[in-house]
């Protein structure tokens, strides 16, 4: 293994991540600031939401913000470089299995996906004060999780980003993601879902469900929430399902 | 260390069409194809091609469109999995040594494949740093080739608003960047204007000089006899001739081609043609939809014209079009193939 490359190859993610700055920071935390400044300060306050709803919400929030930015973080780039014009190719000659590149760009993603969450924990604290109760009763178990979600948001922008072309982003959000956040568990707790007893079974092939329900779990346990060690193993399998997956879609684009 | 190219028996077939053909490629993973049971189309690109290009030389692949010169380029830098055959740069199995193939290895492409995402010495510095060179020598090889492509003044600027040949100079700079052993060049001169041209055939004279091995491919002839020690003639992805310019230009029958055009077809005049005194091969022109073209290969050109004059108007049919090429590698691809090569 060439760290030297790998390190190059970060480097130059980094750079261009810096120079996206503004834009990135926007997209990644405009639409769930909105989300929770409307759902949880103004639907709150004028009675239609019971309080409790604040600290509910945060974790799914941070769920959805992790998610997106770790899928975008990765597919995005993925899927504009392998076009026709193959900008990835000259990363792909880079002294390295190519394999490791791929590697690279998840790391990057979780990364980013990391920073995300981690950041709309005070943002949606500051804007939803006061009445959002915390409670990091295992901070291991919590960055166990986050560590996952971040990881799992990589690893799907990977699978994502190398099975579909240009054309088909649109599509990508409607029907992969938007469905995977609504039926995701971010907004209520999978015990919501009670009263719709064929939904609830089939919502848990969604892996949103379990990184929001873990969240909830290692964030606000006073909820009701799925058990986090379940939600471990589920997301580690997701994980290492979604690695491997986009790792060989990933080779099977880089070489023809 | 100096490192040739050697290929045993090539062969490449792409089972899907081309994804830029395919209009939108394929949907989510591979899914889609499994209902229906239409075999994949075939598209057999290389079918044994075996090349032993020495260390230290310039050669050239030359070849009309879809001819399989840059799936072999492909496959020598690893970018194409070959479908057989194998492949060695230097001592190492590009296939087997991946890794250590692409440290030795500079690659252009045909289509510039720049990161759109950097400026142009960004490209070069980050280029560099993927190679592990350190960070002095990337900024002074950087600033050397930008002088040398004359890009300096637009070395700062985002590499989306380039011109074609802007992007074509700096993909052949990057590839330099590292100072590979072995360059792979896929029609350098494409979209070069004649002076830049000629400064990339010094370039790469110079660089050829410090005994690294470049491999190239062109339809330019000209390109091909000016730059290139040895030639492959490629067609179909079969190696059709293999030599010198000089070697492959002397084995066409006469060097000569008159390519006459008749007003009727003849076939007593294709025979008179033939006991022309110096007229080495006579042939009908298989590019032609009617058979009132006809190739001859002789050893003169001009003085013969007056002579098949006389034939024509002796066998009464109408002489229409005279064209004279003297010897060179388009005669040589047309007599190899039937079909000519143009830029
Ligand atoms: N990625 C691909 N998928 C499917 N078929 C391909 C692919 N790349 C090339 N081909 C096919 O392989 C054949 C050889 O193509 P190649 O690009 O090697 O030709 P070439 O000699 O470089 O031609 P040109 O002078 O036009 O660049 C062509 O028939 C082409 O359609
Ligand atoms: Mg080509």
């Amino acid at each position: 293994m060439n760290w030297k490359t790998f390190l190059a190859l970060l480097a130059r993610d980094a750079h261009v991540a810096r120079r996206n700055f503004a834009p990135l920071v926007l997209q990644t935390f405009l639409q769930p600031m909105m989300f929770v400044f409307i759902f949880g300060r103004v639907m709150v306050s004028s009675g239609y939401m019971p309080a409790a709803y604040k600290s509910l919400l945060l974790p799914g929030i941070m769920a959805i913000s992790m998610v997106f930015t770790g899928v975008w973080a990765v597919a995005m780039p993925l899927i504009a470089e392998f076009q026709f014009t193959r900008e990835i190719e000259d990363r792909l000659l880079a002294p390295m299995e190519i394999s490791w590149l791929a590697i690279e760009k998840v790391f990057f993603g979780t990364l980013q996906a990391l920073v995300a969450g981690l950041v709309v924990i005070p943002a949606a604290w500051l804007l939803l004060r006061p009445g959002v109760e915390l409670n990091l009763r295992s901070p291991l178990s919590f960055a166990c999780v986050t560590l996952l979600v971040a990881l799992f948001s990589a690893c799907g922008g990977l699978a994502l980003g190398c099975s579909i072309s240009q054309t088909h982003i649109g599509l990508m959000f409607s029907m992969v993601l938007t469905p995977m956040i609504f039926f995701g568990c971010t907004y209520y707790p999978w015990s919501a879902l009670a009263h719709f007893p064929i939904l609830q079974k089939v919502v848990l092939v969604n892996p949103l469900v379990y990184a929001s329900e873990g969240l909830r779990g290692t964030l606000v346990p006073q909820f009701p929430h799925l058990p986090v060690p379940a939600v471990l193993v589920a997301l580690t399998l997701f994980d290492a399902a979604f690695l491997a997956a986009g790792l060989r879609q990933f080779r099977r684009k880089a070489v023809s | 260390m100096l490192a040739g190219i050697r290929t045993r028996d090539l062969r490449k077939i792409y089972t899907s069409p081309p994804p830029l053909a395919s209009g939108g490629g394929f949907g989510f993973g591979s899914g889609r194809g499994k209902g229906k049971k239409q075999p994949k189309p075939q598209i057999v690109a290389l079918d044994g091609i075996s090349l032993d290009i020495l260390p230290g030389e310039i050669f050239g692949l030359l070849g009309p469109n879809g001819a399989g010169k840059s799936t072999t380029l492909g496959i020598l830098t690893t970018r194409v999995r070959p479908t057989g055959g194998q492949a060695w740069i230097g001592e190492l199995d590009v296939w087997r040594e991946q890794v250590a193939v692409k440290r030795l290895i500079g690659v252009v492409a045909q289509r510039p494949n720049l990161d759109f995402a950097l400026t142009a010495r960004e490209i070069l510095l980050f280029h560099g740093a993927y190679f592990g060179v350190d960070s002095h020598q990337r900024a002074e090889r950087a600033d050397v080739l930008l002088d040398r492509f004359k890009l300096r003044d637009r070395g700062d600027q985002m590499v989306r608003g380039f011109s074609g040949g802007m992007m074509q100079r700096l993909s052949i700079a990057r590839a330099m960047m590292h100072d590979p052993q072995v360059l792979f060049l896929d029609e350098p001169s494409a979209g070069l204007d004649p002076q830049t041209r000629l400064l990339l055939w010094e370039i790469i004279r110079e660089y050829n000089h410090s005994g690294k091995t470049i491999l190239l491919t062109t339809h330019n002839m000209e390109e091909a006899d000016a730059l290139c020690q040895r030639l492959a003639i490629i067609d179909h992805g079969r190696n059709i001739a293999l030599g010198t310019p000089g070697e492959l230009k002397a084995s066409v029958p006469g060097g000569y081609l008159l390519r006459l055009r008749f007003g009727s077809h003849s076939p007593e005049l294709l025979q008179r043609l033939q006991t022309l005194t110096g007229a080495r091969e006579v042939r009908a022109n298989p590019d032609s939809k009617n058979d009132n073209s006809i190739d001859v290969y002789a050893d003169r050109g001009g003085p013969l014209v007056s002579e098949i004059a006389n034939l024509a108007s002796s066998a009464n049919v109408e002489l229409c079009d005279v064209h004279i090429s003297e010897p060179s590698l388009e005669n040589l691809f047309l007599h190899h193939t039937g079909r000519s090569l143009r830029d």
